[in-house]
């Protein structure tokens, strides 16, 4: 069973291999719950990711899941890509996140790391428009293929403000 | 002699086209809303693509419009031939963000409601094998005791299939008498019918020709694709999320991880099969462990547990609190949480990111379906159509949790 300790043993060694290879890619690191989190530059996001399945002592090699972010008020990274990659026979769990400017939504694709990018790769680009360099079949994945918005996004309104068909002012909405 | 009527006389196999045909959205052999676009060779699948998204509802979405305790139904919509696993697995997730630990005696009644939602989806993905391969009557044996599963889930929570079952801090009110008596009788009886099950295919010259060696896929292959639960054990690696980071208390019981070899359909029916003996040996074991007649059911936390109606009306603390909770003016820490349990079909995870508000301000749900239904093609690709629809089956693809 992992304990504190465990977690922060396991969130050192890792920024430590992370600064000895690529210091100038660490924005911070911590412990949230029973995960470390590291925030990267997105420039090193591709190679890090290599470095972290094919480090022998490390060795991500399963990529647990990953999901789009989007934050409108942070000026300059209103969207994020998070990871989460586990050491199945150590049992190691970490989560990497990255940020992108609104203005520019491109990220390198991890589909030649992992099979199982692909569809996840798809989804965010449906639901955020984040767009995944070198991904081989990036089109939408869940809505249809000439939607003209991406609706996880803060800004999308869950419902049709149009429509004339619902009357919830008995509520109060 | 013209163009057209040259091909007249040639077989289309000379020509090396491949009859292209849709398998689904609504094909009665998928189970489901499923489409596959494929290309044929005669009978042989050269090529597949899948469509996704017939029944996407955008619960990522709404769940960023719901306060905590209205996702719980949301979540019974994705497996939902295994809803309580999913409920659980959430008020496990918001109970982790607000740091709360429960009694034991709730803990142990989550594990005997978690393990019959489990035996309930491994029933019907084995049974449906079963029927897909020709054999009927084993699909009726294993029914009547799924059937039982759903009366047990009434009598405790009132709702069969979409089950909303439990709160996050416990459960909504103790299990009664009825509850004990049919959980009894369960534990009593349903080896007879899944001995009964097994010994119908297991051996069956006709269902072990139609599913060995059918839709295999390799342990690394189906590591890099993401697969978890029994269709990764299937394939040999030994990834179960309840031995490598336990919740609710499994650290206290005794079962093992069956696991298979070739990563076949065959190897996928028996693990889920094995699956069902372990699942019911510890549900035996967490009843001996509970006292009945106590009457603990949640743990003690007010600011999130609804307090009981007659509380509210005559005690102001609990006026209070079913205000609070009502209204979503309770202080929820501001974080963010990853918690995943072993669901029907694989590690089903919830990522909760908390800005304080009374609604998540992200939830992404790791739905186990989703990641490893895109090796469909791969696992297909050369076989026969038919050995197609078993491949679907056998990986137990919901729609529900595909599209959330």
């Amino acid at each position: 069973m992992t304990t504190e300790e465990n977690i922060k043993s396991l969130h050192d060694t890792v920024l430590a291999k992370l600064k000895e290879n690529f210091s100038d890619a660490i924005v911070s690191s911590d412990v949230e719950y029973d995960f470390p989190v590291f925030i990267l530059k997105r420039e090193h996001i591709y190679d890090i990711l290599k470095f972290l399945k094919e480090d022998a002592e490390l060795n991500f090699h399963f990529l647990t899941s990953m999901c789009g972010l989007h934050y409108p008020d942070q000026k300059g990274k209103e969207f994020g890509v998070m990871y989460q990659l586990h050491n199945m026979p150590k049992n190691f769990r970490i989560r990497i996140k990255t940020f992108l400017p609104g203005n520019d939504l491109h990220i390198p694709t991890v589909t030649s790391l992992w099979a199982t990018a692909n569809w996840m790769e798809r989804q965010e680009f449906d639901f955020f428009g984040i767009i995944f360099k070198g991904h081989p079949n990036l089109k939408r994945i869940l809505n249809l293929d000439n939607a003209t918005f991406h609706p996880m996004r803060k800004e999308f309104p869950l419902e049709d403000g149009t429509r004339e068909d619902k009357n919830d002012s008995m509520f109060g909405r | 002699m013209s163009e057209t009527t040259e091909n007249i006389n040639h077989p289309v196999a000379e020509e090396k086209e491949y009859t292209t045909l849709n398998l689904g959205p609504t094909h009665p052999a998928t189970h489901g809303i499923f489409q596959n676009v494929l290309k044929l060779d005669g009978e042989k699948v050269m090529h597949a693509e899948s469509t996704l998204g017939y029944i996407h509802r955008a619960f990522e979405k709404i769940a960023e419009h719901r306060p905590y305790n209205q996702i719980t139904p949301l979540t019974d919509r994705l497996n939902y031939c295994s809803s309580p696993l999913n409920n659980m697995g959430w008020h496990m997730t918001v109970e982790k963000l607000i740091k709360v630990k429960l009694p034991k005696r709730v803990e142990y009644m989550r594990v005997i409601v978690m393990e019959l939602s489990r035996i309930a989806d491994h029933i019907i993905c084995n049974s449906i094998i079963g029927v897909d391969t020709g054999a009927l009557t084993p699909y009726f044996y294993v029914f009547e005791w799924r059937e039982f599963i759903y009366e047990i889930f009434e009598e405790m929570c009132g709702a069969r299939l979409t089950t909303n079952i439990g709160r996050v801090g416990g459960f909504e009110r103790n299990w009664n008498e009825k509850v004990w008596q049919k959980l009894d009788h369960f534990a009593k009886e349903f080896h007879k019918c899944l001995t009964e099950f097994e010994n119908l295919l297991k051996r069956n010259r006709i269902f072990m020709d139609r599913t060995i060696g059918v839709g295999p896929i390799a342990g690394d292959r189906a590591l890099e694709y993401g697969f978890t639960g029994p269709n990764l054990r299937a394939a040999g690696v030994d990834y179960d999320v309840r031995v490598m980071n336990p919740y609710s208390s499994y650290e206290d019981f005794d079962f093992i991880i069956p696991l298979g070899t070739n990563g076949d359909t065959y190897d996928r029916f028996m693990v889920r099969e094995q699956e069902m003996w372990e699942s019911y040996s510890i549900i035996k074991q967490a009843m001996g462990k509970i006292d009945r007649k106590e009457n603990l059911f949640h743990a003690e936390v007010p600011e999130f547990y609804l307090p009981p109606k007659e509380d509210v009306y005559n005690k102001m603390e609990a006026l209070i609190y079913h205000f609070k909770i009502v209204m979503g003016e309770t202080d929820v820490p501001v974080g963010e949480v990853y918690h995943s349990i072993e669901a029907g079909n694989g590690e089903l995870g919830f990522y909760l990111i908390s800005d304080g508000g009374r609604q998540p301000y992200r939830l992404h749900f790791r739905r186990p379906c989703f990641i490893y239904y895109q090796a469909y093609p791969e696992m297909i690709k050369g076989g026969m159509l038919s050995d197609a629809i078993l491949t679907m089956s056998s990986m137990n693809v919901i729609a529900g949790e595909l599209d959330a």
